[in-house]
């Protein structure tokens, strides 16, 4: 039986979804109007007044918001209330070099909150359950996130935080811990540690796992379901939308639920910002309705995904978007070619080895160099030099008929490459252009 | 009898070795043999040592890749052409060596030939049909 937090908005039909979609539009936009001047003026430029924005279909006359707006008007110059109104502030992990502040009003913290609960919920949580909380705590808003969603469902919720893999092995097991919330990457580190640690999946009574913040594949999340003997469930967000719970996955694993009623989405070319029909890959555009402190109107979110409103068999009736392919930021452009991370993770899993991996870029003689380190196994190890080679080489041929282009492979000494418990670090670029 | 080598995954870097060497001084492991073939990005050293098992107990431990390979030892009269006469009967038993490495043993200093071929069983009998037999480790220690 599916279970909703909110069924009643859940399951809502298309046209209640777009009322309340167009009335919090209408009034989101008129907010912004009056208080945000660095957006005003963007409406101003691009010719828009609020009257012109009378519904939903309106929404493609409003002007984008992107990163670099938030870097121009950062601290303060996107706040839609006044500082004594906002509770709390959430940053970026800053991996890409640009951190982002994000600020909470107490009415978002709800908001946010209940978006976690019906991801949670969605994966089968009840106030029966025990919510581990593996991803970090303090100012990346996974594990406020998290917490916060466990709480409103009524689950017994364990702070855990991030690090120290062996007391979470512990807590999980000495606790009944039956949901484990963290990043796919830590995941599957910590079913690692289990293997080694002799525990197999029915050693602990874990039953499910949301798990977000990074691009995962399929393929990694088989290998998180059968290590750890759960279901896998993926969850999406961004800090300037809130955090995790922007969308999720329901029972049927197939695609994530935008919670339409706080976040509407379209899909745009991302060169000429036209908006393209449903079922068309493009970038994740967002206008959050309902946020006050961070109102976010059409920002570009630079993931990569394609939505569908099909009817799904957990019964309910928000959009889906697929797994973004990879966020535009993760993206590298090498020789030219676009390469996403997650590529090489599922050719590296399909060749037999564990997805923990680093990408080396750099520029000599003005050409493009192009490595990654991966794990060698004991399996794999062979006592002649020539047999390594050929594995080299395979993976190698592997990645590129994948990527486009050929990396060097070089094959390391096993816990060589540092493991993450947050978001890892999968790219050193070295190239000064 | 063949004797069990331990091959190691080792990355070509400034200290890798140093960390193995180590790993073997601090629990007590000799070696009597050490073999390194190495490419750019990585190594493999094929070790002989007193205690194989102590030694494939530690190297897991310490989270090394290692792996045992079965191999043919031989003792080198120390003379011209020595090597030669005891290849010319390897050639005629059809044995096919992959790769091999000296090493000496005894106080007097003895030479003994360590090499690794293609299907070992079958080519350990090949060789004694023509009335060469490989030694074992405790033949070579107590040589």
């Amino acid at each position: 039986m599916e279970r909703y937090y909110q069924p009643e908005i859940e399951c809502a039909s298309r046209e209640q979804i777009e009322r309340w979609q167009s009335q919090r539009l209408i009034a989101q936009v008129r907010r912004v109007w009056e208080n945000v001047p660095y957006y005003r003026k963007k409406m101003e430029e691009k010719g828009v007044t609020p009257e012109d924005i009378q519904g939903v279909r309106d929404l493609p006359k409003l002007p984008f918001l992107s990163k670099a707006d938030l870097r121009d008007a950062y601290p303060y110059g996107l706040m839609g209330k006044p500082l004594k109104d906002c509770v709390r502030i959430h940053s970026t992990s800053g991996t890409t070099g640009k951190r982002v502040v994000a600020f909470y009003t107490q009415h978002d913290i709800d908001l946010w909150e209940d978006c976690c609960a019906r991801a949670l919920t969605a994966a089968g949580a009840t106030d029966e359950d025990v919510v581990q909380v593996s991803y970090g705590y303090g100012l990346f808003t996974g594990g406020a996130g998290l917490d916060g969603g466990s709480h409103k469902v009524g689950c017994l919720t364990v702070p855990m935080s991030s690090g120290n893999t062996d007391r979470q092995i512990m807590f999980i097991r000495d606790l009944d811990a039956t949901i484990l919330c963290a990043t796919p990457s830590y995941a599957a580190y910590l079913g690692e540690r289990m293997q080694e640690l002799g525990l197999g999946p029915e050693d602990i009574p874990l039953k499910a796992g949301i798990f977000g913040a990074e691009a995962w594949s399929e393929e990694m999340r088989r290998g998180i379901e059968r290590t750890l003997g759960i279901k896998a469930y993926d969850i999406y967000g961004l800090t300037e939308l809130s955090g995790p719970g922007v969308s999720f996955e329901c029972s049927a694993q197939a695609g994530m639920h935008i919670n339409e009623d706080h976040f509407i989405p379209e899909i745009i070319d991302p060169d000429t910002g036209e908006v393209l029909p449903e079922g068309a890959q493009g970038e994740l555009v967002i206008t959050a309705v309902d946020k006050e402190a961070f109102p976010m109107i059409r920002y570009r979110t630079k993931d990569i995904c394609s939505l569908t409103y099909e009817k799904c068999p957990c019964g309910r009736t928000h959009v889906r978007m697929t797994k973004p392919k990879g966020r535009s930021d993760d993206m590298l452009i090498i020789r030219g070619v676009n390469v996403f991370p997650s590529q090489i993770e599922t050719v590296l899993l399909n060749h037999g080895y564990a997805a923990n991996y680093q990408i080396l870029v750099d520029r000599v003689n003005n050409t493009d160099t192009f490595e990654i380190l991966v794990e060698m196994t004991p399996e794999m190890f062979t006592d002649s030099i020539g047999e390594i080679q050929q594995l080299q080489k395979t993976l190698s041929l592997g990645l590129n008929s994948m990527l486009g282009i050929r990396p060097k492979v070089t094959l390391v000494a096993p816990k060589t490459i540092a493991r993450s418990e947050g978001k890892a670090v999968r790219v050193i670029d070295k190239r000064k252009i | 009898m063949s004797i069990r080598q331990l091959s190691v995954f080792l990355e070509n870097r400034p200290g890798k070795l140093f960390e193995l060497t180590a790993l073997l001084a601090e629990h007590g492991i000799d070696m009597r043999a050490l073999s390194i073939a190495e490419t750019t990005d990585f190594g493999i050293a094929r070790l002989i040592v007193d205690d194989a098992d102590k030694a494939a107990q530690v190297l897991k431990e310490a989270r090394c890749i290692a792996r045992f390979s079965d191999v043919l030892a031989f003792a080198v009269p120390d003379e011209p052409g020595g090597l030669h006469r005891l290849l010319s009967e390897f050639n005629a038993a059809q044995v096919n060596i992959e790769y091999m490495y000296a090493f000496l043993q005894g106080k007097e200093g003895r030479a003994y030939m360590i090499f690794r071929v293609t299907d070992t069983a079958a080519s350990e009998k090949a060789l004694l049909a023509r009335g060469l037999k490989p030694l074992t480790l405790k033949e070579i220690e107590s040589a």
